[in-house]
Formats: C-alpha cells, sequence, structure tokens
C-alpha cells in the first residue's frame, strides 16, 4: 500500500500550474463580515464560494484501522440445484457460490463537529461499504467505527415506503425519525416544498412507487434533512435532482453543518464536492490513498484519473 | 496513518503562512485538540463517549425508544391496512369481504362435505369466532416472517428501533381484526342477543394481541435471517389451523385419544384464544367445553412469548438491515 500512494503522490505533487487555487476571502463588513473559503478555477476565471466555517476539536466519527468483509451470495451460477443445496445441508458445508470481498483494508482517520467531507474514489473502491460501515449496517471484519449519535446514511437506492403516498412518507419519516406528529406538521409544507414534488402538479398525494427516480430520491432527502443529524452521509443523492434542486441541497448541507453535525458526501462530480466540502478522503482498492483540503486531494485525483 | 502525512506538511507550511497575512487557515485536515495529539483512536472515542456504531442499546434505552415511536407504529399500521387494498376496485370492501368469503369455503368444505357440524350447535357462529380468532395469530406471523425483509429500504434509510416493524405488522392485524368483528358480531346477533360475557372479549382480545406480537417478534428475527423461512411458515401455519379446533371441536376430535394428546391440544395458545373467544360470546359455548385454568394458560401464553419474543428480537437489533 505504502509504494502505490507514494507513488500517486508523487505525481500529485509535482506542480505545472494548478488549474484550481483556493484561499480564505474577508468578506467586507457591508456583505456580514467573516470569511469564505474561494476556489479559483484558472482557466474559465470562475469562482465557487463556500462559507467558511471553524472546525471543531471534538471527534464525531472515529474509524480505527477499518476491515470490511462482506459476503455476496450467488456469486458463482450452475450450483444452485435442489441436489446441490440439499448435499450442503446434510454435509453442513459452506453454500457453493458464497464469495467474500475485502472492501476495505486498513482505513483510519478522524472526523469532527462541523465538518464536512467528500468521499471520492473510481468505481468500486469501497466508497459506499465506508459509509455503510459507518452507519452501523456492515460489521467490521477488524478495526472499529466510533461515532457520536447514530449516523445517518442516505442512499439513492433507498426505497421508503412504495406503496404509500408521498404524503404518508413524508409524516411517517418524521415520526420514524422519532420527531412528534406536531413537529412533522410544523415542518411538512417545508419538506414538500424543499422537494419540490409539488411544482408539477400535485404529486404529493400519489403513491411514491407512480415517481421517477429522480423525484422519490429528491422526496427522500428532503424528509431525511428536515432532521438534525449529529452524522449525516450523503451517497450520490445530489446526482440525482436537477440543477435548482442540487442548489438547495447543498444549501441544506451547509445548514446542516451550522447545526454542528458532520457532512460525509460521496461524490463522483467534483464540483458538488468543491461546492460543499473542506476535506476529501481518496479511496482505491478499499484503501486510503490521500486524506486532506479538497483541492490538493482533488488536483491529485483528477491527475490520477486523467481528467 | 502513513497516507495522510505528507498532507499534514502541507497544511502546516499553510498554517505558518496564514499567520503572517493574519488570515484564518484554510479549512483542510484538523488535528483535533493539542492535548488530544498522543491518544490512540481508541483512548480518542473513549475521551469523547463515542459508541461503537450501530451497536444495539440496553434493553431500557430501546425499550424507551420505542415507546417515544408509539406514533409512529400505529400510523404506520393505519397506512399499510389501507394501502392493502388500493390496487383493488372494491377497495375497503375487502376488509370486510375476505373474511367472510373465508367462512363460506371452510363451512361448505368442513361442515357439510365433512359433517363436522354435526356435533356442534350454532356451528356458522362457532366456525366464524375460529376463523377470525385464528386468522388474527395467522397473519400476525405470515406478516412478521416478512417485515423486516420487506421494509429494508425503509429500514437502511432511516434510524429507529427496529421492532417497531414487527409490532407494526400486529397492529395493522388487531385494526383488521376490529374491522371482522363487526361481521362477527353481525353473525352471533343472528342467534342470540347481546349479554355480559361478551365483555369477556376484550382482556381475551388483550392477551392475544400480546401473544401475536411477541410471536411476531420472534418469526421476524428468523425471517431476516434465514430467507427461507416466508416458504416454511406457511405449512406450520397451516398444521397449526388444524390442530386448534378452527372448523371442529377440538373435544370430539380427540375422543378416546392417549391423555397426553388431549393435554397438548388443550393447552395449544391458538385454541385457548378461539375457545376464550367462544365462551365470551356464544351461549352455546358452555364452561365446561372450556379447558382447566384457561385464563391463567391464556395470561401465561402472553407473558412469556410476549417478553420472551421482545428479548429475542432485541438481541439481534444490531444485525437487521445488514448483508
Amino acid at each position: 500500500m505504502a509504494d502505490n500512494s507514494t507513488d500517486l503522490l508523487a505525481e500529485a505533487v509535482a506542480p505545472e500550474g494548478p488549474r484550481w487555487e483556493t484561499f480564505v476571502r474577508e468578506l467586507p463588513p457591508e456583505e456580514g463580515g467573516g470569511y469564505v473559503t474561494v476556489t479559483v478555477d484558472n482557466e474559465t476565471g470562475r469562482e465557487i464560494v463556500r462559507p467558511y466555517r471553524k472546525v471543531g476539536t471534538e471527534p464525531t466519527v472515529v474509524c480505527d484501522e477499518l476491515h470490511i468483509v462482506y459476503k455476496v451470495y450467488g456469486a458463482s451460477a450452475g450450483k444452485g440445484s435442489a441436489t446441490s443445496a440439499l448435499g450442503r445441508l446434510m454435509l453442513r458445508r459452506r453454500a457453493a457460490g458464497v464469495r467474500e470481498v475485502h472492501a476495505v483494508r486498513g482505513v483510519s482517520f478522524t472526523a469532527y463537529k462541523g465538518e464536512s467531507i467528500g468521499i471520492i474514489g473510481s468505481n468500486g473502491s469501497g466508497k459506499s461499504t465506508l459509509l455503510k460501515a459507518i452507519a452501523g449496517l456492515l460489521p467490521a471484519e477488524r478495526g472499529a467505527v466510533f461515532t457520536h449519535g447514530q449516523p445517518s446514511l442516505l442512499g439513492v437506492n433507498a426505497a421508503l415506503m412504495n406503496d404509500l403516498t408521498g404524503e404518508r412518507n413524508v409524516v411517517l419519516g418524521g415520526l420514524a425519525m422519532g420527531m412528534t406528529p406536531k413537529e412533522v406538521a410544523d415542518r411538512y409544507e417545508n419538506i414538500v416544498d424543499f422537494s419540490g414534488i409539488n411544482e408539477k402538479g400535485d404529486f404529493i398525494s400519489l403513491p411514491m412507487r407512480t415517481y421517477s427516480s429522480g423525484m422519490a430520491a429528491r422526496l427522500r432527502f428532503s424528509i431525511a434533512a428536515a432532521k438534525t443529524h449529529d452524522v449525516l452521509m450523503i451517497d450520490e443523492a445530489l446526482a440525482t435532482g436537477d440543477a435548482k434542486f442540487q442548489k438547495r441541497s447543498e444549501q441544506r448541507i451547509r445548514e446542516l453543518r451550522e447545526e454542528a453535525g458532520t457532512v460525509f458526501l460521496v461524490s463522483h462530480n467534483n464540483r458538488s464536492v468543491r461546492e460543499v466540502c473542506d476535506r476529501v478522503l481518496w479511496l482505491e482498492k478499499g484503501k486510503l490513498i490521500m486524506d486532506g483540503p479538497t483541492e490538493e486531494v482533488l488536483q491529485a485525483y483528477e491527475k490520477e484519473s486523467g481528467k | 496513518m502513513d497516507a495522510s502525512s505528507p498532507a499534514k506538511d502541507i497544511e502546516d507550511t499553510e498554517d505558518t503562512v496564514s499567520t503572517v497575512t493574519d488570515m484564518p487557515p484554510l479549512p483542510g485536515a484538523p488535528e483535533g485538540a493539542p492535548e488530544d495529539r498522543g491518544l490512540t483512536p481508541k483512548q480518542l472515542a473513549d475521551k469523547y463517549a463515542l459508541a461503537v456504531s450501530g451497536r444495539r442499546p440496553g434493553l431500557v434505552t430501546y425499550v424507551k425508544q420505542l415507546w417515544r415511536r408509539r406514533q409512529f407504529i400505529v400510523s404506520f399500521a393505519t397506512a399499510k391496512l389501507t394501502a392493502q387494498y388500493t390496487t383493488a376496485k372494491m377497495g375497503q370492501l375487502w376488509q370486510v369481504l375476505t373474511p367472510l368469503l373465508n367462512i363460506l369455503v371452510y363451512y361448505f368444505v368442513f361442515g357439510v362435505l365433512l359433517g363436522t357440524k354435526r356435533n356442534i350447535p350454532d356451528f356458522i357462529q362457532y366456525l366464524s369466532i375460529g376463523v377470525f380468532i385464528f386468522t388474527f395469530t395467522q397473519q400476525a406471523v405470515l406478516q412478521g416472517t416478512r417485515s423486516i425483509s420487506s421494509n429494508l429500504g425503509l429500514i437502511r434509510a432511516l434510524h429507529f428501533p427496529r421492532a417497531c416493524m414487527p409490532i407494526s405488522t400486529t397492529v395493522q392485524q388487531l385494526q383488521q381484526l376490529l374491522f371482522s368483528l363487526v361481521v362477527m358480531i353481525a353473525i352471533v346477533l343472528v342467534v342470540q342477543p347481546p349479554t355480559l360475557t361478551w365483555l369477556l372479549l376484550i382482556p381475551a382480545l388483550v392477551l392475544q394481541f400480546v401473544f401475536n406480537t411477541g410471536l411476531s417478534l420472534i418469526v421476524a428475527r428468523l425471517g431476516a435471517k434465514v430467507t427461507d423461512m416466508a416458504q416454511l411458515v406457511p405449512f406450520i401455519l397451516r398444521t397449526w389451523m388444524y390442530t386448534s379446533g378452527v372448523m371442529w371441536s377440538l373435544t370430539v376430535v380427540s375422543h378416546g385419544k392417549p391423555e397426553w394428546v388431549k393435554i397438548l391440544l388443550a393447552v395449544n395458545p391458538a385454541a385457548v384464544y378461539i375457545d376464550l373467544a367462544r365462551y365470551s360470546l356464544l351461549d352455546s359455548f358452555h364452561a365446561n367445553q372450556l379447558p382447566h385454568h384457561v385464563w391463567l394458560l391464556a395470561v401465561a401464553w402472553a407473558v412469556v412469548v410476549g417478553i420472551g419474543g421482545f428479548i429475542y428480537f432485541w438481541r439481534a437489533e444490531e444485525e437487521y438491515g445488514r448483508g
């Protein structure tokens, strides 16, 4: 692992006039004062601005030499016949076609209050597996994840209640997260407006199975984001919405950070990462290649992936 | 962590630059409080009271969390109940039609063709109560087995005590039973006026509900781990129905059989709850047809299975939704 990562770093550090530059800018008093973090694209001159936020010293997620191994059933074909299944039962052998995938290999990092951390890497590098492990949905093979409170994972494919209307999903989702019926009633309008489901007609009173995948993803995000989470993890959810929704959800992620949460964002869209994250973890083949400020890691990553 | 050390070096240099220009440092990989530098990850986690992610809460905390979700449990059950028949044209009418059709089938096959009605007065009423009460337990088990696997999306997306799912399916079946109860009362009213013993139905149903919830929790855990359970359960339930005296009298059937068979049939919880319902509703069902200590049995089954099932389910709390 060490060899591999130093190679990548050596390439990354070699300068040839970086395309992106990041700096902290002080806002004039008439704009409210304080600081913003600015990323400039030197090719186009465009700026990506995110609010400057001082990160706390209290850790919220501690990942200690984490290894995740999960089993895949039915990996090899042709062994599913009744006789072979009976044979396995009789001989107490493990089912054929069960394969183990070592998806995360010794990842360590500490996340602090108020941070927003991007996780990048090519497909199959273990990003989503890492998020599931932090959420407690996958057991650690070795090592451990310690968290403050219960992290919530927001994936694209997580269906809520498809046979129920959007309306019911909002109410039940809120109640399931531990809100009182009054809290749910108070926030109902906000959640529906935020999701933008009703912009094209009265969709909220239709069953969720009639929604397009983008609509469903937007509603789910809106429901989950209605509550303050200690640790919120978002798996590509921003990719599903249109540009307007993406802006809104980025805004909401910032607010969640203000409320002293920690946000993790898995994304293949480097622009979303630049808009939201101050820090990036780069995973490749289950190993942590790089952990550092957004620009540093993204530049190394873009160089490596040839973008 | 060897991979991150070069990044830290770079950040350090930026730190010195920023003090010169009096600007705050660039955000990046923070280092935490200075006094925490030397701590191992485990010590750091202990110091700030971080817990292993996804670890199961203590039993008392778990009950408290569950109590806070009581509205969710009831609303989820109601929503599922109303959604059940939305795709059917006659809609909610099926709530009542399904049990009626069931009774018709059983009456024809068992009462008429096999002649079990000969020894039983008010056979249709006897049969209806048996079918409705058994269906309550049967559906609680059937839906309980699937309560985790069919709600995986919800379980993976949001955090709540997983026992909400099997409990909610039992509440849904209780609501369904209340619909059926209207039909059941109407059928009984054909042969007799209401009596005071009808009130006994309330404690009997409460006990059965607790028993069903416990059972639902047990099969929910089994069904979440062993996916073959969903195929096996219908057969177990059918056997159970035939041995619970739903469409015939157990005392008549077990006549002349060895004593242990009679005892086994009499302590069967489904038979206990069915007989209690018959005793409370039907004048023609006399107290001497009840097994000995029937209320004691009803309470014992509810307490043992209710509490036992809850603890059994809770012990695997962290595993639901994995895989």
